[in-house]
Order: C-alpha cells, then sequence, then structure tokens
C-alpha cells in the first residue's frame, strides 16, 4: 500500500476504535446511574416481581455486556429504541430534528468560514493596519461574550427594537426554505459571531507564521504583489492548521449549540437533548450522545486527512 | 558608458528609534553592464544586506537612511512599490542561499520558474515552460523535461540550487544577486553549481553580485572583489590583483591560509583507546552505518571526513550511545561498550564527551556560564563547595576566558566563538579521555575557527587527549588531525595518516573530493573541471 493510503486507512481506523470507545464509556455511564428503564417506566411503586418480570420482557436482565452488544448491533442498523417519553422510535424522533440542527450548521458555516478565512488573510496582509486592529478588536469582543448573551443582545435590537427578524426561530416541515432562512437568522447569526473569531485569528496566525519563510521573501523579490504572496505563496503552506480550527469549530456549530436553540426555541437536537436529560429518556440520551460524538470525530479524522494531503511531501513521495 | 548600478553613500540601519545601530555605514559600489562583483567579508560584515539593497529590498527592521541606489539611472531607494515590483525578477533576480528553503515547498519546481515571466508579461506559459526545460538544459540538471514537473521536497540540494539560477535568469536580467549559493552545498556538488553558474552567467552576460565568505569561491566567480567588513569596504580591486597584492591588514588576514604549525605525529605507536568493528548502524530499515570498522590512537585526532548523508554524524551517535548499533562490536580500552548509554556506566560515561556544531542550541540559553560549568563538575567528579568553584575557574582559564568577566554572564550574551568555547569547556569538565568534535567550527567565521582549532590542539597536548573529529571541510582536517577517515554513503572509503591520504590518496572518491576543494586561484576551477570532465 502506497504510505499515504496507509496514513489515511490508519486515521479512519483510529477514527472508528474512538468512536466504538466513546459508545462503550456513555453506556457504562448510563448504567451506573441508579435505577434502570424497568424502574422509570413502572415508578416507585411496582413490586418487584412485576419489575422483574417487565425486565425480562425488555432483556434487562441479560449481562451488561451482552446488553451492550444488542444495542450497538441496532444501533448499526439506524435503530435506536424507543423513546419512553413519546413512545417514538428514537430514528424517528432524531430525524427531524438532525434535519433542523444540520440546516442551522450548515447556514451558519457556509457564511461564517468564508467570512472568517477572508477576513484572517485580509488582516495578515494588513498586520498592524487600523483595519487588522478592529477586525481583532471585535472578533476578540464578540468571542468574549458568552453565547446566550450575544444572542439576547441580537434579540434586544434587531428583533425588539427594529423588529426586523422574529424572536423566536420555530421552523416545521411546512415552513419554505426562504422562510426558515429568514426565521433562524437571528441564532445563525449568534453562531457566526461565535465561531468567527477563532478561524479568522487562527488563520491571521498561521499566515503570518509562514510570512517569514524564506520562500516568501524569494517571491517578493521575484516582483510578486503583497496579496498574490500571501493567496498564492503563504496560504498553501498554513492550510494544516486553518483547517483543523475550522473542522473543530463546525463540529461546534452541531454539537455545541444547545444554548443557542434553548434562546431561541430552535426544534434542533440539542433542544432534544436538554429535554431527553431532564426527563431521564436515556434511549435518546444514548442516541443524540453517539451523533454528537460521531460528528465530533468524523470532522476531526477529516480534518487530519485534509491536513495530510495539502502537504506536498506526503501527497508526493520522493 | 554609463553604469549599470551606482550605488552612493548608502547607509542601512536597523532597530527601533532610540536604538538603531548601524548596518551599513555608507556604502559605494559600482558595477557595469555584465561585470560579476564578489562580496567578501565574515558574517556580520553587512553583504547580504547590502546584496538585497542592491534590489532596493530591505529585510523587517532594517531601513535606508541614507544614500542612493541608482540601477540603470532608477533610484531604487526612493523608487515606489510598484516600481521596484516592476524590476524584481524580471530586471534584477535573486538567488538565495538555502534554495531548499527558497522554494515554496507547496508548488512544482517550473511552476516558480514560470511564475515571474507570466507577471511581468514576458513570455506566455508554453514558451515560459520551454524556457525552463531549456535553461535547466543549460544548468546541466539531470532529466531537463521532466525536472521541473517535481516538488523541491523530490530534489536534492545542489540540484535545487541550480534551478533556482534558472528560475532568476527566467526574464533574462540584467543583474542576479546571489547570495552565499554555495555555502549550504557538498564540496564535490559546490563544483557543479559554480560551473552552472558562470556558463550561464557569462553566456547571457549578465551582471552579478556574488556575495560569499568563501574566498577561494569568490575567486573563481568575480571579475572584481570588494572587502566588507562591520559595515564598511576595506578595499575593491580586480581579482587578479586582489589575490596577488592584498592591500589592508584585514584582506591579507583573510587571505592567510590556515597555518596551525604542528610537529607530524605517528598514530600506530600509541594503543587504541576505542575501536568500532563492523558496526551498522540506521533509523527503521534505512542504513546509515553500514559495517564502520575504526580504531582510534590514543592522544591523536582522527577526522571523520564526508559530505552530507555519509553517515559521519551518525557515527558519533554510535559512539556516544544516542543511537546503539544494530551489528558489530564497539571497544572503550579492549572492553565491550553497552550500545545505549543508559547501560554504561558513570566512568564511560565521564570519559566520553562530546562538542556540537551548534553551540547556540547545544547550551542551555537560560543559563549562565557558571551554571552550565558547574553542574557537569558537581555530577562526574562530586565537587562541592570552593573545590567546585576553584575547578570551574579552572576550566575557565583552560579555555583562555576571564572568569571573573564571564562566569556570570548567560549564553545569549556570548560571541559564537565564546559559546563554542563554553561548549568544550563543559565537555572538559568531565575530565574526559576522549571528546567527539561534531563540526564544531562549521558555524563559525574563520578566524574565530582557527582560534577555536588553536585551543583545541593545545588542549590535546596539555591533556592528553584523544579527538574524533567529524568534519566536511577539508582545510580543518588538514590542519589538525593525525588520522584520515575518509566516508560515503555509510561505508569507510579510505583510512590513513593525514600526510598519506592528503599526499597520496588512494580511492577515487578520495581524490575527488580533494580536487573539489576550491583553491585560491583564479584558474582553479576551469583547471578542475576539465580535469573531472576527462
Amino acid at each position: 500500500m502506497p504510505p499515504l493510503m496507509k496514513l489515511i486507512s490508519s486515521r479512519l481506523a483510529l477514527g472508528a476504535v474512538t468512536l466504538l470507545a466513546v459508545s462503550a464509556l456513555m453506556f457504562v455511564g448510563i448504567e451506573l446511574l441508579p435505577g434502570d428503564l424497568a424502574q422509570q417506566i413502572l415508578g416507585q411503586s411496582a413490586t418487584p416481581e412485576t419489575l422483574a418480570a417487565f425486565r425480562a420482557e425488555l432483556g434487562l436482565d441479560q449481562p451488561a455486556h451482552l446488553r451492550y452488544l444488542d444495542w450497538l448491533a441496532a444501533a448499526a442498523q439506524g435503530d435506536f429504541g424507543t423513546s419512553m417519553a413519546s413512545q417514538r422510535a428514537v430514528a424517528d424522533l432524531l430525524s427531524t430534528r438532525l434535519t433542523n440542527t444540520m440546516f442551522l450548521a450548515c447556514y451558519a458555516a457556509v457564511i461564517a468560514v468564508p467570512v472568517a478565512i477572508l477576513l484572517g488573510l485580509l488582516s495578515a496582509l494588513w498586520r498592524n493596519s487600523l483595519f487588522d486592529r478592529s477586525v481583532n478588536v471585535g472578533a476578540l469582543g464578540a468571542i468574549s461574550m458568552p453565547e446566550f448573551f450575544v444572542a439576547y443582545l441580537l434579540v434586544l435590537f434587531l428583533s425588539i427594537r427594529m423588529g426586523w427578524f422574529p424572536t423566536l426561530a420555530r421552523i416545521d416541515e411546512a415552513s419554505s426554505f426562504g422562510d426558515a432562512l429568514y426565521r433562524s437568522f437571528l441564532p445563525a447569526l449568534t453562531l457566526i459571531l461565535v465561531v468567527i473569531a477563532h478561524m479568522m485569528r487562527m488563520t491571521r496566525a498561521a499566515i503570518i507564521n509562514v510570512l517569514a519563510a524564506p520562500y516568501i521573501e524569494m517571491a517578493r523579490l521575484k516582483g510578486v504583489p503583497r496579496w498574490r504572496v500571501i493567496v498564492l505563496h503563504a496560504l498553501p503552506n498554513a492550510l494544516a492548521p486553518i483547517i483543523n480550527v475550522v473542522a473543530l469549530n463546525l463540529a461546534y456549530l452541531i454539537v455545541g449549540v444547545v444554548v443557542v436553540e434553548v434562546v431561541f426555541s430552535y426544534p434542533g437536537l440539542g433542544q432534544l437533548l436538554v429535554d431527553a436529560v431532564a426527563s431521564r429518556d436515556f434511549p435518546v440520551v444514548q442516541a443524540v450522545g453517539l451523533f454528537f460524538a460521531g460528528t465530533y470525530i468524523t470532522l476531526n479524522v477529516l480534518a487530519d486527512i485534509l491536513s495530510i494531503l495539502s502537504n506536498p511531501r506526503l501527497r508526493h513521495a520522493r | 558608458m554609463s553604469k549599470l548600478l551606482d550605488i552612493r553613500g548608502l547607509r542601512l540601519e536597523a532597530g527601533p528609534k532610540g536604538k538603531r545601530t548601524t548596518i551599513l555605514h555608507g556604502l559605494d559600489l559600482s558595477l557595469n553592464r555584465g561585470e560579476v562583483l564578489g562580496l567578501v567579508g565574515e558574517s556580520g560584515a553587512g553583504k547580504s544586506s547590502a546584496g538585497l539593497a542592491a534590489m532596493g529590498y530591505t529585510r523587517g527592521g532594517v531601513a535606508i537612511t541614507a544614500g542612493e541606489i541608482l540601477f540603470d539611472g532608477i533610484d531604487l531607494a526612493q523608487a515606489s512599490t510598484a516600481t521596484l515590483q516592476d524590476l524584481h525578477g524580471r530586471r534584477i533576480a535573486y538567488v538565495a542561499q538555502s534554495a531548499a528553503a527558497s522554494f515554496n515547498p507547496a508548488h512544482r519546481l517550473i511552476d516558480q520558474f514560470c511564475e515571474a515571466p507570466l507577471l511581468h508579461g514576458t513570455a506566455a506559459r508554453a514558451e515560459a515552460e520551454a524556457d525552463a526545460i531549456a535553461l535547466y538544459r543549460q544548468m546541466q540538471l539531470p532529466d531537463p523535461q521532466q525536472i521541473g514537473f517535481r516538488y523541491p521536497h523530490q530534489v536534492s540540494g545542489g540540484q535545487l540550487q541550480r534551478a533556482m539560477t534558472a528560475m532568476a535568469m527566467a526574464c533574462r536580467p540584467d543583474l542576479i544577486i546571489f547570495d552565499e549559493p554555495t555555502t549550504a552545498l557538498d564540496v564535490t556538488t559546490q563544483i557543479e553549481v559554480l560551473g552552472a553558474i558562470r556558463d550561464i552567467v557569462e553566456r547571457y552576460d549578465t551582471a552579478a553580485i556574488y556575495i560569499t565568505h568563501d574566498l577561494a569561491v569568490v575567486s573563481q566567480m568575480a571579475d572584481r572583489i570588494t572587502v566588507m567588513q562591520h559595515g564598511r569596504e576595506v578595499e575593491t580591486a580586480q581579482t587578479r590583483k586582489m589575490l596577488e597584492a592584498p592591500k589592508a591588514d584585514y584582506t591579507k588576514s583573510l587571505w592567510a591560509v590556515r597555518a596551525l604549525d604542528r610537529p607530524r605525529r605517528d598514530t600506530n605507536d600509541t594503543e587504541t583507546v576505542l575501536s568500532l568493528s563492523g558496526v551498522t548502524a540506521g533509523y527503521g530499515t534505512t542504513k546509515v552505518l553500514d559495517g564502520v570498522s575504526l580504531d582510534l590512537p590514543k592522544g591523536r585526532t582522527t577526522a571523520v571526513v564526508g559530505e552530507s548523508g555519509s553517515g559521519k554524524s551518525t557515527l558519533a551517535k554510535v559512539i556516544a550511545g544516542v543511537l546503539p548499533p544494530g551489528e558489530g562490536k564497539v571497544l572503550w580500552q579492549g572492553k565491550p561498550l553497552p550500545g545505549p548509554y543508559q547501560k554504561r556506566n558513570r566512568a564511560t560515561l565521564r570519559h566520553i564527551q562530546m562538542v556540537y556544531q551548534m553551540a547556540d542550541t547545544a547550551l542551555n540559553p537560560r543559563h549562565t556560564v557558571r551554571e552550565t560549568l558547574e553542574r557537569p563538575v558537581r555530577h562526574f567528579l562530586g565537587l562541592r563547595g570552593s573545590a567546585l568553584r576553584a575547578r570551574v575557574n579552572q576550566l575557565m582559564e583552560l579555555i583562555e576566558l576571564d572568569p571573573a568577566t564571564f562566569l556570570d554572564r548567560r549564553i545569549p550574551e556570548l560571541s559564537g566563538g565564546q559559546k563554542q568555547r563554553i561548549g568544550i569547556a563543559r565537555a572538559l569538565a568531565a575530565e574526559p579521555e576522549f571528546i567527539i568534535c561534531d563540526e564544531v567550527t562549521s558555524a563559525l567565521d574563520q578566524l574565530v575557527a582557527e582560534g577555536i582549532l588553536r585551543l583545541l590542539l593545545r588542549l590535546q597536548d596539555e591533556l592528553g587527549l584523544t579527538y574524533l573529529f567529524i568534519t566536511h571541510d577539508l582545510a580543518t582536517v588538514e590542519a589538525i588531525a593525525d588520522q584520515v577517515v575518509i566516508m560515503q554513503r555509510g561505508k569507510i572509503v579510505e583510512t590513513g595518516a593525514q600526510h598519506q591520504i592528503f599526499a597520496a590518496p588512494k580511492s577515487d572518491y578520495t581524490k575527488r573530493l580533494l580536487a573539489s576543494v576550491p583553491q585560491m586561484d583564479a584558474g582553479w576551477l576551469d583547471g578542475v573541471r576539465q580535469r573531472l570532465a576527462s
């Protein structure tokens, strides 16, 4: 196998192993909680006999490792069990929420990633200029404020004072695409403000780091204009750290939006997770947890692979 | 006819306001069309800054504070960014010291070649590519049709340097600045690069400023030489005249070929302190040392000579116990020496010490000289209190640095030569019998290096030390070695007494290596190229 394929397949394998480990940890975590599903459903007043019978029916009398394997096998086929709160299949429950979460994440990412990288490039190009300083101050300001605070500020000004956008981002299957974009603009903007700073500052730092390299001086002494030096000579060599920080922020957009969803009552996975934890709906908690872990791991593995591919030394063997 | 380049009263200053240091104190320099000017000096002489300033370019923090730089009538010191961008690459080009670092690792060689012609509109892509291939051929690069389509890491250092010269030629500039283009190369590679550069500069009648610290090299390349020191011109003359009759004292001191008078010592009249037999070592599956056998005579200097990749530094690592050998035996005073240093006893560790190439990185910059020296004395000899202080003072006297002045300085406050002396003192602190010197003078200027070599020889006479001296510099070998070992690709090519190797080398590789050392004679390059060709 060529070394590059070996490197990539080892990253993929590592990702799969990590996901497996996380699923096991989650299972163990839920096992450690007092009470079980049968107890939850039947309530405190149930007799030991009915509990035992119900456990046998649910398969809870099996040893833990067998139940884990059963759950894992079912999950692999898309069956995450039944929600205790709503009695609906967890997979069905998840699917609409998942669509909403992905919609919001993509909405924010499509705007935030290009803007952040562009701002990073420009602030590296005009280093220490007024532009650079104001962008940095703005980005740091946005990242320093907790996200719910940013959200409430946006609601206060753009929604209550100006009346431009709705305070609540309620969307459902009936909303058209344009309508959904309009309704979820405020949560998306909140997320954009939160993630831009990180990506923009890393882009700037990575570019500036590369600008000290002799090949940058060489390019300038060939008469290459400054913007071209930054985009064509510095950026390709600064991709690895930028890719990593973008992946981290994309993961945050999917996994870390709980607070923002709650503020805007946006029907996403975060809301679902909060509700499920509150009502001790373990199958849902488990499924959402597994999905979040999977997202995180997938994006990180993807970032790893893209970083590897961005390095000509690894792409083209000697 | 007017001059191509006329620099008058150029003054360069660096640093923030109030703490400015002057890099060039009013330099005058001029260059005719097609003329090659050699700019010679030791590090810190301002020769690189002068070369870059000839392009109207200064590095970060450096500013042109006075003078004019007239390039074909245009004052580059006052020129706008747009004017400079138009001239750079098209009429003035630059060849950097390290081609490996100066080619962008993300782009193929030919893309980097074509960038300037496309940008300046001197050629279309297809023409530029065809021209690149033609120039690669003229620079005698292997496989000129295909080499441009490789990435920099896929091409060797000497080839990259030639590709960079080809790149500088892309727009057929009037002037090229060569900034130490062969300093990072092995001597046998250097010859090829020097020859290719000179051919192409002559062919297109390009004017050039050739910056180097190596007099022998510059005398091959330049029509005229300017010697610089501390940001000032010392003297300028035609190359032959400068070689035959240098005027300034500083120039004469540079010209004086290393003359360390030293009696010839035999290597077979003393016992063997360390011996290797059939040693093989490497990293992973790559073998770097392949069946190396060697005896080191006590109280003598054995020089291991080889080009980069020959395995000479790996040999040092095996002896020091950093890299255990895969096969073969190492005997220390007749007894087997354990491979990894962790398995060696304290007495053995004490007796084998090492001095490194880069004193800058080998010494902890947070420590004072006293801390640097006290530690090994305490560790190996167990001295405390006044005995410790006395020993440290004594070490400082051994390396000819005044204890009162230097002991409480921090490492960064020392000059390069002083740092290397501390490195030697640290090795001596253990009272060793044997010291491995790994390229200890290659990062130093010639005069400073000579001082270090004299010190090492004196210490050897006084303390009866055995040295293993690793170097790629044959002049150093001639100056201090008793026994010489020539290495190539992990194998020993030839071993012998110093005078034998230099007077009558046996292997072809040794002959080629010796012939490749530049000589202070303007006709040397032509002569050696003819000999190597035939």
